[in-house]
Order: C-alpha cells, then sequence, then structure tokens
C-alpha cells in the first residue's frame, strides 16, 4: 500500500514538475501582460481550432502566448503582434474575420437573410390583403346562395 | 400553381448540394499563408549524428527543395517515410528534413532505424523555425524554388497520389507562384 501511494505521488511529482516547466511566463509589467492576454484572446489555436489560444493547453498555443509576450516586450503595438501572426498563419488565426471580399458573404448573410425574410413577409401580407378585398356578392350570387342554404340538406337519390 | 411545387424540391436540392461540397472540404488543412513569399530566415544546427544543417541560405542556392517537417514522436511520419526514401533513392530530387521540437538521441536513432532521405537536416529544438514557417502539425512538406521562394505546402501524410500530382510537377518548375522582391 505505501508503496503503490509513493507511486503515485511520484507519478503526481513528475507530471507536475512537467507542467510547471511549460507553465506561461506573464510579463512583470501588469498593463503589457494585460494587453497579451486581449491578444491571446482574439488569436486562433491551430491545433485545436475553434478554442482561442488563451485557453489551450497545446504546446503550439503556448509558444504562441510566449511570442505575443515577446513582441510586446519588444515594443510592438497590438496591430504589430496581430500582423506578426496573420503574415505566418493567414487571416485565418484571427477569431475575428477581416472584412475583405472574400468574407463578404460570411459578414453580410445575417443582413441578407433578414432582407429576404422582411420580402417574403411583405410579399405575404399583400397577398392576403388582396383576397379580403375582393368585389361583392351581384344579386344573383346572393339570391343563388339563400336558395342553397334554405333548401333541403338531405341528399336525394 | 405547379412552379409552388417545385419550392421545396429546389430548396432540397441547393442544401444537399451545399451540404454535399461541405463534407469534401477539409477545415483541419489551413491554407498556408506563405505560399508565394519567400522562406523565412534561420539557421539550424544539424540533427545529432549529422553533418550538414539547414539554412535559408541552402533554400536559395539554385535547386528546388522538398522541405519535409518530421519528428521521431510523430507516428504519421512513419507512414509517409518510405515514400520520401523512395523519392530520395531516386536521387532527382533534393529533399531536406526540419526536426521539429525533438530530443537529439530520439531523432538520431529514428533516422538510424527508418533511413535519411534528407541531404540536410535541421535541428529545432524549441520549435520556433516550424513557427516561422506557419507550421502547426507534424508532418508538413513545403515546397521551395531554387531561389527560396515557396511554392507549395502539404499537410499531413504525403501519398504518392499527392506526390505525382502536386509536388513533383512544382519540382520540375511547372505551375511557378512568383514571389515579389
Amino acid at each position: 500500500m505505501a508503496r503503490l501511494l509513493a507511486a503515485i505521488l511520484l507519478a503526481w511529482l513528475i507530471t507536475a514538475g512537467s507542467v510547471a516547466a511549460q507553465a506561461d511566463r506573464p510579463l512583470a509589467d501588469p498593463t503589457a501582460e494585460h494587453r497579451a492576454l486581449a491578444l491571446h484572446k482574439e488569436l486562433r489555436c491551430l491545433v485545436c481550432q475553434n478554442q482561442a489560444i488563451n485557453d489551450s493547453n497545446a504546446e503550439l498555443a503556448r509558444q504562441l502566448r510566449q511570442i505575443v509576450r515577446e513582441r510586446i516586450a519588444a515594443g510592438d503595438s497590438d496591430e504589430k503582434v496581430r500582423r506578426y501572426v496573420v503574415d505566418r498563419y493567414g487571416d485565418w488565426v484571427l477569431m475575428r474575420p477581416p472584412f475583405k471580399w472574400s468574407t463578404a458573404l460570411l459578414w453580410l448573410s445575417p443582413a441578407l437573410l433578414f432582407a429576404l425574410v422582411v420580402a417574403i413577409a411583405i410579399v405575404q401580407v399583400r397577398r392576403k390583403r388582396g383576397t379580403r378585398a375582393e368585389p361583392p356578392l351581384s344579386t344573383e350570387e346572393q339570391r343563388k346562395l339563400d336558395a342553397l342554404l334554405s333548401s333541403d340538406d338531405r341528399v336525394r337519390p | 400553381m405547379t412552379w409552388r411545387v417545385l419550392v421545396p424540391l429546389a430548396v432540397f436540392v441547393v442544401l444537399a448540394v451545399a451540404l454535399a461540397v461541405g463534407l469534401t472540404l477539409r477545415p483541419r488543412e489551413i491554407p498556408s499563408a506563405l505560399i508565394g513569399k519567400m522562406a523565412p530566415t534561420f539557421d539550424l544546427a544539424p540533427v545529432k549524428g549529422r553533418a550538414t544543417g539547414l539554412s535559408s541560405d541552402d533554400l536559395r542556392a539554385g535547386t528546388p527543395t522538398l522541405v519535409n517537417v518530421f519528428a521521431s514522436w510523430c507516428i504519421p511520419c512513419r507512414e509517409e517515410h518510405p515514400l520520401l526514401m523512395d523519392l530520395a533513392r531516386t536521387g532527382r530530387v533534393l529533399i531536406v528534413g526540419i526536426n521539429q521540437r525533438d530530443e537529439p538521441e530520439a531523432a538520431e536513432r529514428w533516422l538510424a532505424a527508418f533511413g535519411d532521405p534528407y541531404s540536410r537536416t535541421g535541428a529545432d529544438r524549441d520549435g520556433r523555425v516550424s513557427i516561422e514557417w506557419g507550421v502547426y502539425g507534424v508532418p508538413e512538406t513545403f515546397v521551395v524554388d531554387g531561389r527560396g521562394c515557396i511554392q507549395y505546402k502539404h499537410i499531413s501524410v504525403l501519398t504518392r497520389d499527392v506526390l505525382e500530382r502536386e509536388i513533383l510537377p512544382r519540382l520540375r518548375g511547372e505551375r511557378q507562384v512568383r514571389c515579389d522582391g
């Protein structure tokens, strides 16, 4: 039992040690670190794809977090840091894709869909109004209707 | 009246086509931002036990080069390795390797066990050079022309089909992308 416990403790120490070795090294300047953290949320993790690098455990994400910090420490503006990553990995790494010709459909599709729905609604409403505005019955039609309503309902053979 | 019956059918056809196209896409493969750009500047020491390292100057020496990013810990790399060995045996293609985030001994053992198709290797111990190349997984393979301009990138395991359809024509200088500057 003691051996088992020792083995578990050892295993934990080894993993804890390796995790500690891979941990992030935040910047000393709190405003710079704040900028780095904000940028981390904007950059997509390439390995896990739908996560930003700020909450990914992937090694590549950790390295990119560190690179963002280095660029900021070297005096880059936020835009320059973004540029640096985009130059290597493309627009794809931005969690918020930029507005370009190639992304126009992506950005405009909600507005287009909304316009389509409004157009359909207008057509439908117009059509309904059209049916309500049908001309009243003529005297001949009224007479036939009255006759039908007052006639015997029983079906004759 | 009849055209109204066709509306649901038309919607169905459009949706089915869009979804069928969607199924053929590979969202995990992100197109490289570096096609048509010059290879990044780097200088790497060789993998343990090899004599010649790899630098960006080697890629500007006039010969089109296949740049393969590999690692001993990368299982799919074993799958494509025989293909690289075959290609190296023909002697017609210059293949160089970037060994990503590997232990020197492990990389050396791996090349001894599976064969070494690379005329140059660079040990990218911390993975920084791979990031310069926009690598996000291993294996990845680049075609670089004789001036150092990146022509093509293949993500994941190389296949004979990709080699013959995409890579060899570019190494022969067909279908060139021009780099500015």
